[in-house]
């Protein structure tokens, strides 16, 4: 990991431990995760559930703080902010990719995009427009900026969820099951997207079950219990695109 | 966040689910356009039973000579001498907030037509005593002020002094009959009124100029009364303290000094201000009932909103989850529902202004009922819709401000 000194460091955790009380008990979730995550990696964070993936991720989203431990997005130190500061930095710094989408019902892919610019009054209403256009352009939706949520196939809300994910150009990109609802073809489709936006120097988070996902991806972590119990650099990165040349086009009848 | 992205979210929540919005508003909009309605017909009917009562006379005012003490007994004030044609001229030329002044003096006696004859009084009179008594001549024509120079031998007649002369049904106008072996000549006949509330015949009268009484009947100088009309029921108080002015100025009676009382008024003004009071009250508790069912379902239509706010909040968690996990903070949660709580009572609201008018205006035309819409009722009725909307939706809007992100987001 010796190249890894150079570049910037965009997520750092410092003996992460989070416990949560359930009834009498208390559930060790996180049990101590160290780890450092550097501008433009694409990292598979992996683990069977109950691993404490998804309390992983909460912690990385700042929708949650650890019990103790240090944790630092970007310079800046998260455990003892307040609601209020997190959302603004999760505004800011952060975007999410969810399973199942998460778009607005009834609403336009153009205004899906801008809704975390919404909720940051530096930018413009034009600006906004224009941010959310490109971020669609991205991710290849440039023809359905006006489509409603619920004209759209799977694939393709994927996409805008993506698009928004982009549109405040965050310092990391988290993706929490992101192919998981998607066919084989279309999650190899998302893959691509992702390469390329690794390609791109973005920074990637990418939280799975799939052990062929980290394939993929250019350094894997596995949780178990709570620990990390492997972190890998991943040497021999797999090209989705051409692992999508593979799958037969389904043939419509 | 800026207040206008907010109004643009929260319009945007609520053209995507148009009928939730819709039946949201709808409380609010039954409920004011239900105050509007009732405020309109308590008021509509309050208007119509006090032109009723100021039918019957509610702005009168009547002056009588005060009754005095002679050798210690009492006397009757119509006995009394102290009221003089010149007062009632100087009232009549004088007085303010008056729309007529009819001197009175009367008589009873036996009028007499043909073998026919009935007891009743006569009231001399001048033309302002039907204005005054709400009284209208239905056959004929009323005595002129000619008669009334010459004091002329012309009665009207009212209805029941009618049919006991000409109980046939004969036409009496141009006729002559007797009262007290004085013949007179009948120009016209009264409208009937009825009994009144004291059981009292209304129809048992004859008007003649009060010349006439005065100089062919009685032969005195005085009057017994004077009837007055104040312009308004509300101008009945300022009508009377002119008129004790111009009568004390006409009396010659002292005003209080220092050192001395003032000298007590040798005339008495009566008003019928316990009617008007009565009919007042009686009219205020009608608003407030309406006022007060109209103002529940004002409630209920506010609960309305805070009900299906409520469902709206945990309805759309997962959509409150996303926006937090995007940047929202609670108070742009709290603020988005808070603004479509306000919109949409708002909203609600100036619909059911209209509607309330409408209503009115349909009651009015299809039971025929008097209406009457006080812009007031309007601007409060409004008003209160906006608090009680915004006031109701706060609940829910705090609740989903403080929903846990990471619980909002794994709701199903």
């Amino acid at each position: 990991m010796e190249e890894n000194i150079h570049r910037k460091t965009v997520i750092e955790l410092q003996n992460v431990k989070r416990n949560f009380t359930v009834g009498d008990e208390v559930v060790h979730a996180l049990r101590g995760i160290s780890f450092k995550i550097y501008e433009g990696e694409f990292v598979t964070i992996m683990g069977t559930s109950g691993s404490g993936k998804s309390t992983l991720l909460n912690q990385l989203g700042c929708l949650d703080t650890p019990t103790s431990g240090e944790y630092i997005l970007d310079g800046v130190s998260v455990r003892t902010m307040k609601r209020r500061e997190r959302a603004v930095l999760r505004n800011r710094k952060i975007g999410f990719v969810f399973q199942n989408y998460n778009l607005l019902p009834k609403t336009t892919a153009v205004e899906n995009v801008e809704l975390p610019l919404m909720y940051n009054s530096a930018v413009s209403a034009k600006e906004r427009r224009e941010r959310a256009i490109q971020a669609l352009e991205m991710v290849g939706l440039g023809d359905r900026l006006y489509h409603k949520s619920n004209q759209m196939s799977g694939g393709q809300m994927q996409r805008v969820a993506i698009a928004r994910a982009l549109v405040n150009n965050p310092a990391v990109l988290l993706a929490d099951e992101a192919t998981g609802n998607l066919d084989t073809r279309t999650s190899f489709e998302i893959l691509v997207l992702f390469q390329q936006l690794h390609a791109m120097g973005r920074t990637i988070i990418f939280v799975t079950h799939n052990p062929e996902i980290a394939r993929y991806s250019s350094r894997n972590i596995m949780l178990r219990d709570g620990q990390i119990r492997e972190d890998t650099e991943n040497h021999d990165i797999l090209s989705a695109a051409e692992a999508l040349a593979k799958i037969p086009v389904p043939q419509d009848d | 966040m800026n207040t206008t992205n907010l109004f643009k979210i929260a319009l945007k929540a609520i053209s995507a689910n148009k009928l939730r919005s819709f039946l949201t508003a709808l409380g609010i909009i039954i409920g004011v356009a239900s105050v509007i309605a009732m405020l309109a017909i308590g008021q509509g009917s309050k208007r119509s039973i006090r032109k009723q009562i100021s039918e019957m006379g509610s702005n009168m005012i009547m002056i009588h000579p005060g009754a005095d003490m002679r050798g210690g007994v009492r006397q009757d004030a119509d006995e009394m001498q102290t009221l003089k044609l010149e007062d009632y001229e100087s009232i009549r030329d004088e007085a303010r907030y008056l729309s007529a002044i009819s001197p009175s003096v009367n008589s009873s006696g036996q009028f007499i037509y043909g073998n026919n004859n009935t007891p009743s009084t006569i009231y001399g009179v001048n033309e302002d005593y039907l204005t005054i008594r709400q009284l209208k001549v239905e056959d004929g024509e009323f005595f002129s002020e000619q008669d009334i120079r010459t004091a002329a031998k012309v009665c009207v007649l009212g209805k029941t002094v009618v049919d006991n002369l000409f109980p046939d049904g004969g036409d009496p106008i141009g006729k002559v009959v007797r009262f007290n072996s004085i013949p007179f000549r009948v120009v016209g006949v009264l409208k009937s009124k009825g009994y009144n509330s004291m059981g009292m015949d209304q129809d048992d009268l004859a008007l003649v100029p009060y010349t006439t009484v005065m100089k062919r009947i009685l032969a005195v100088t005085y009057l017994q009364g004077i009837n007055c009309s104040a312009v308004t029921e509300d101008a009945t108080d300022q009508a009377i303290e002119d008129i004790t002015a111009i009568l004390r100025k006409n009396h010659n009676l002292k005003e209080g000094t220092e050192t001395t009382e003032a000298e007590v008024n040798d005339f008495t003004i009566r008003s019928q201000e316990e009617l008007a009071t009565m009919m007042n009250s009686t009219m205020d508790l009608l608003t407030i009932l309406l006022g007060s069912v109209a103002g529940i379902s004002l409630v209920v239509g506010g609960i309305g909103i805070m009900n299906i706010m409520y469902v709206s909040v945990s309805e759309r968690t997962k959509e409150i989850g996303l926006r937090m996990s995007v940047g929202a903070r609670g108070i742009d949660i709290l603020s988005q529902f808070l603004i479509e709580a306000a919109i949409l009572s708002i909203a609600g609201g100036l619909i059911g202004v209209f509607l309330g008018i409408g209503a009115a205006y349909a009651i009015k035309m299809a039971a025929h009922m008097p209406i009457f819409i006080q812009w007031w009722s309007i601007i409060m009725s409004f008003g209160v819709c906006t608090f009680i909307g915004i006031f109701f939706g706060w609940y829910p809007a705090k609740k989903a401000a403080n929903m846990d992100p990471i619980e909002a987001l794994r709701y199903e």
